[in-house]
C-alpha cells in the first residue's frame, strides 16, 4: 500500500454496538436520566482519525500497590479479601495490551470514601476504595481488592445498589473508552436495579457480572473472580507490514 | 463479530474517587508546546440549566500541526512531545472545569477533505449511562465554513459546537454543554 497515497482519507472505522447492547440513555426508571440526556436524536458521525485514535501514550505511572487495595494503608482492611481478574478483548477477539484500568468501589460496609456518601455505615481507615492497573501483553490484568457492600440510594423507595466495582478501561481509540460496572453473580438486587436494567439485551447485561472461579481462588486466603472486558474494535484486519 | 462489547454504565456520583482526585489532567500542552496557546473553561448544564457538580470532561485532541499522538495516524509528521493531546477533570459546584492546552491543527477527514481545528469530548456524570460525545470548535475559524462533521449538523444547530472567546482572557474560550433543553448541545453516535 502507498501510505502517503492513503495518509488523508484511509482509516479503518469500528464496529458499532450492536442494537440493544448499550444501555438507554434517557431510561426513566434511572430518574436522574430525563435531565441529563439529550431529548434530540444523536449525529451519526463516520469515524474520523479523531475518532480511531485516542490516549494510549503518556498515564501517570502506576505504583507498586495500586492494583491491591488491601495494602494501601497500615493494616488490612474488613471484608472479604477477593482477587478480581481477566482480559481486556475487541470485539474481534484480540488481546487489547498497556491499557489503562482504574477501579473505584464502596468498602464492605457499603460506604465510599466521599464527603457526599451519607450512608449511615462506617468508613475503614484502611481503605480508600481505588485502584489502577496496565494490562499486559495478552491483555490480561489482576486486582487484590475486598467485596463491596450493597448501598443504598435515593431514585426510590428502597432503592439498594447491587453490589458493584467501577471499571474504567481506555483501550486504543477515544471511542473504545468504556467506563462500566462489574457485578457479582446471583447477586439478587439485579431485578431491582434501573442501572444494571437500563441495557436491553439479556446477554450484554450478563458481560456486566463476574464469574465466580474456584482455579482462580486461593486455599486459605481469597475467592477469585473473573472479568473480562470487552470493547469495540476495528472492523477489518489493518494491513500489517 | 465475535463478543458483544462491554455495556457502559453511569460513572456514579462518586467519579472523583477513582477518576479526578488524584488523576486529573488539566494541562494537556504546557508551555514548551508549539502553536497557539488556549486556557479552556467549560460548564456542564441539565435541562434546567443547573449546573453539574459531579461530572466528567475528557479531551482528546490534536498538536498545533494536526499530529494525533498515536501509532494510527498516518500522517508523515512527529508529534509535539510537550501536547500530551488528553486531558481529564472534573466539574465543581458551578459546573465548571478549565483546562490548558494549544489550539490544535487540522486534521486529515474523509474524503481528501481536512478537518477544522477540534477538541473531541466525551461526558461522564451520575445519570449518563453511556458518555455523550461532542466536538468543540472556535467560533470565527474560517476553516468551520469546510468542516465535514459540522456539515453534518443542522444549520441552526452548530452554534452549539463553537467556543466563544472570553472577553476576560486573552486566549481564553468558553464553551457550555447543555445536556438537555432548549440550547441542547450537538451530540454524536460515534
Amino acid at each position: 500500500m502507498d501510505r502517503l497515497a492513503n495518509e488523508r482519507s484511509i482509516i479503518t472505522p469500528y464496529h458499532r454496538h450492536p442494537p440493544g447492547t448499550q444501555p438507554i440513555r434517557a431510561y426513566e426508571p434511572y430518574k436522574s436520566t430525563v435531565e441529563r440526556n439529550p431529548a434530540k436524536p444523536l449525529i451519526f458521525l463516520p469515524h474520523t482519525l479523531s475518532e480511531i485514535t485516542g490516549p494510549v501514550y503518556g498515564h501517570d505511572p502506576i505504583a507498586e500497590t495500586d492494583n491491591d487495595l488491601t495494602r494501601q494503608h497500615a493494616g488490612e482492611p474488613q471484608g472479604e479479601r477477593i482477587i478480581v481478574t481477566g482480559r481486556v478483548l475487541d470485539d474481534n477477539g484480540r488481546p487489547v495490551p498497556n491499557t489503562l484500568i482504574e477501579i473505584w468501589q464502596a468498602n464492605a460496609a457499603g460506604r465510599y470514601l466521599h464527603q457526599r456518601d451519607q450512608h449511615p455505615a462506617p468508613l475503614d481507615p484502611n481503605f480508600s476504595g481505588a485502584g489502577r492497573t496496565l494490562t499486559d501483553e495478552n491483555g490480561n490484568y489482576r486486582f487484590v481488592t475486598i467485596k463491596p457492600g450493597p448501598y443504598p440510594w435515593f431514585n426510590h423507595y428502597n432503592a439498594w445498589r447491587p453490589a458493584h466495582i467501577h471499571f474504567s478501561v481506555f483501550g486504543r481509540a477515544f471511542l473504545t473508552r468504556l467506563i462500566t460496572q462489574m457485578y457479582f453473580p446471583g447477586d439478587p438486587l439485579f431485578a431491582y436495579d434501573p442501572i444494571y436494567q437500563s441495557v436491553p439485551d439479556e446477554k450484554a447485561r450478563q458481560r456486566m457480572i463476574s464469574k465466580f472461579d474456584l482455579e482462580l481462588t486461593q486455599p486459605q486466603w481469597a475467592l477469585g473472580f473473573r472479568f473480562d472486558i470487552v470493547l469495540r474494535g476495528p472492523e477489518a484486519t489493518p494491513f500489517e507490514t | 463479530m465475535e463478543y458483544i462489547p462491554t455495556p457502559s454504565q453511569t460513572v456514579g456520583p462518586y467519579l472523583r474517587i477513582g477518576l479526578t482526585e488524584k488523576n486529573s489532567i488539566r494541562t494537556i500542552a504546557g508551555p514548551n508546546a508549539k502553536g497557539e496557546r488556549v486556557w479552556l473553561k467549560c460548564r456542564v448544564l441539565d435541562r434546567d440549566g443547573a449546573p453539574l457538580n459531579d461530572a466528567m470532561i475528557e479531551i482528546w485532541q490534536a498538536d498545533s500541526a494536526g499530529k494525533y499522538n498515536h501509532p494510527e495516524d498516518p500522517q508523515a509528521k512527529t508529534s509535539d512531545p510537550a501536547c500530551r493531546g488528553f486531558g481529564r477533570a472534573g466539574t465543581g459546584e458551578d459546573g465548571g472545569c478549565e483546562f490548558e492546552t494549544v489550539k490544535p491543527g487540522r486534521v486529515p477527514g474523509p474524503g481528501n477533505v481536512l478537518q477544522a481545528p477540534h477538541l473531541n469530548i466525551g461526558v461522564f456524570a451520575r445519570g449518563i449511562l453511556l458518555q455523550l460525545y461532542t466536538r468543540i470548535y472556535f467560533a470565527g475559524d474560517p476553516a468551520n465554513e469546510e468542516d465535514p462533521v459540522l456539515a453534518l449538523v443542522p444549520e441552526e444547530r452548530r452554534e452549539t459546537l463553537l467556543a466563544k472567546p472570553d472577553p476576560t482572557q486573552p486566549g481564553g474560550w468558553l464553551f457550555d454543554i447543555h445536556l438537555c433543553g432548549e440550547n441542547e448541545t450537538v451530540f454524536f453516535d460515534v
